[in-house]
């Protein structure tokens, strides 16, 4: 479903994104893991064809995120670190823009909107502006605009950050339930959060991939929490030296452009 | 083609459920009937010292040149610094609140971005235009002699098209910026000069003062507000709005591929 080859995005002298290749098969839940700044977001705005790379390529359901970007889009739904809200919008309104943007033919709009914002438990809130919701609400509304499509991938970056314990178990049981059906791609940085929901685990640190296994196996003779340690550890020596600190500046950079 | 309406109807909305629509419709139908007022004023001023001098040569004052004529004029003067407050936030915006990657990982084209916007705008400066003209309507029942209404449509034809280029070049320079204040001023900038381009036209000469000349909107509408439609004027309008757009796409796809 999902394949990644050797995709790499720079900027500049900086490479945010080294050589990354990993894979994900149809109904795995994938967790992304990575401290801050490790290349997380460049790869996933990649995959979602925002970004174009600087090398390498990805194909999600057998499309070319380079040469057939436009029908990855199709495919795939997306909830980007902040959810693309529109405030003045109602979410109501809102879903059903999206899904006129992601091509829902116009006879199955009502359903296809209903059936998203029952599943991410938008019923209450469904005539609210999207500018009053709280961030549990946003981020519902977000996971519901990503789905409302039915896509075959759902990728999503960060999906429970700065919420509360409550709406973090809502949102789990959420993409466990999506995971049954979808090829998920859940990047996080919260680790009991991929033991919870995950069949499969990718690590990236400084812009390369680190470890890539099912759970199961990667966690026999430790936790997962030691593992990532290991792995993302300062100590070890990696070349792109000063990558800390200019990635998350080349990050936030471009999430401002 | 379902995009770029999905696009233009979202944009549509948001400008009618927040106070913009509302103010620049109304504070821009104020501005042109205060306009009106006076112009009348003047008119009927002239109009009675022309009748009170016999002497006179020449034609008595009529309403089409001296009000509608004149109104319209002043009216694209009031565009110059309408139009980019509505065009900032277009695309400037977006790229703030994230949305822009909502519309840039959905199966849309750039294309239907730009022109959704475009139309969006186009839609709001219309209903203004539209609505000016229920000015000139009364000189209809209540000028005497009552102006024609042919002149009285090109004129509005011209506005309408004056705005629609300047919302073309607003919204291809809010492609450009990632802040709306920016594309504001911006935009205020090169309407303004695009308003006065032709003013050297005349000192320079030769083929420099041509250029600008022809590239001036103001000298383009001018033969609309007497009636006359020209081929020429109508090309340039269509080529300006079809710049603006070309622009538009080409930045925010090159910003893509970055």
């Amino acid at each position: 479903m999902i394949e990644v080859n050797k995709l790499s995005k720079a900027y500049g002298e900086y490479k945010a994104v080294n050589q990354v290749s990993f894979s994900a098969e149809r109904g795995e839940i994938v967790g992304f893991l990575g401290p801050n700044g490790a290349g997380k977001t460049s790869t996933i705005r990649m995959l979602s064809t925002f970004l174009p790379p600087t090398s390498g390529t990805a194909k999600i359901a057998g499309f070319d995120i380079k040469k057939e970007s436009d029908q990855v889009r199709r495919v795939i739904g997306y909830l980007p670190e902040n959810p693309p809200l529109y405030e003045e919008m109602s979410v109501e309104e809102y879903l059903y823009f999206v899904a006129r943007i992601k091509g829902v033919p116009s006879k199955k709009l009502k359903e296809s909107v209903e059936k998203a914002a029952e599943r991410c438990f938008l019923k209450d809130v469904f005539r609210r502006l999207c500018g009053q919701l709280s961030k549990g609400y946003r981020q519902r509304v977000g996971l519901a605009q990503a789905i409302v499509h039915d896509p075959e991938v759902v990728i999503l970056d960060e999906p429970t950050s700065g919420l509360d314990p409550r709406q973090i178990i809502d949102i789990r049981n959420l993409i466990k339930d999506l995971g049954k059906e979808k090829t998920l791609l859940l990047s996080t940085h919260i680790l009991p959060e991929v033991t919870m929901v995950c069949s499969k685990v990718v690590i990236i640190n400084r812009g390369t991939i680190v470890r890539e296994g099912k759970l199961a196996e990667i966690t026999r003779d430790r936790t997962l929490e030691q593992l990532f340690l290991e792995c993302v550890s300062y100590d070890k020596p990696i070349e792109n030296d000063d990558a800390i600190p200019s990635a998350e500046g080349g990050e936030s950079r471009h999430g401002a452009s | 083609m379902k995009n770029v309406i999905a696009i233009a109807r979202r944009e549509i909305f948001s400008f009618f459920v927040s106070p913009l629509a509302y103010f620049s419709i109304t504070g821009f139908l104020v501005v042109a009937g205060y306009f009106f007022f006076v112009l009348v004023l003047y008119f009927n001023e002239s109009l009675v010292r022309f009748r009170s001098m016999p002497f006179m040569q020449g034609d008595a004052p009529n309403l089409n040149e001296w009000v509608v004529e004149r109104m319209y004029g002043t009216m694209i003067v009031v565009l110059v610094f309408l139009v980019p407050l509505l065009t900032m936030r277009v695309v400037a915006e977006e790229k703030k609140r994230g949305t822009f990657e909502l519309l840039l990982t959905s199966p849309v084209s750039v294309f239907d971005i730009v022109m959704g916007k475009f139309l969006g705008v186009a839609t709001l400066l219309i209903i203004m235009m539209v609505g000016t003209f229920s000015y000139p309507l009364l000189l209809l029942y209540y000028g005497n002699p009552a102006p024609e209404i042919l002149p009285m449509l090109c004129g509005l034809l011209g506005m309408t098209l004056c705005a629609l280029c300047f919302a073309s070049i607003g919204v291809a320079v809010s492609s450009c910026a990632s802040n709306q204040v920016v594309a504001g001023v911006s935009s205020m900038v090169v309407m303004l000069l695009l308003y006065v381009i032709h003013a050297p036209a005349q000192s320079i000469g030769g083929v420099a003062g041509d250029v600008l000349l022809k590239l001036s909107p103001i000298v383009q509408v001018k033969d609309m507000m007497k009636g006359v439609i020209t081929t020429e004027s109508l090309v340039y309008f269509v080529s300006m709005i079809s710049f603006g757009l070309f622009l538009s796409q080409r930045v925010l796809e090159a910003e893509r591929s970055r």
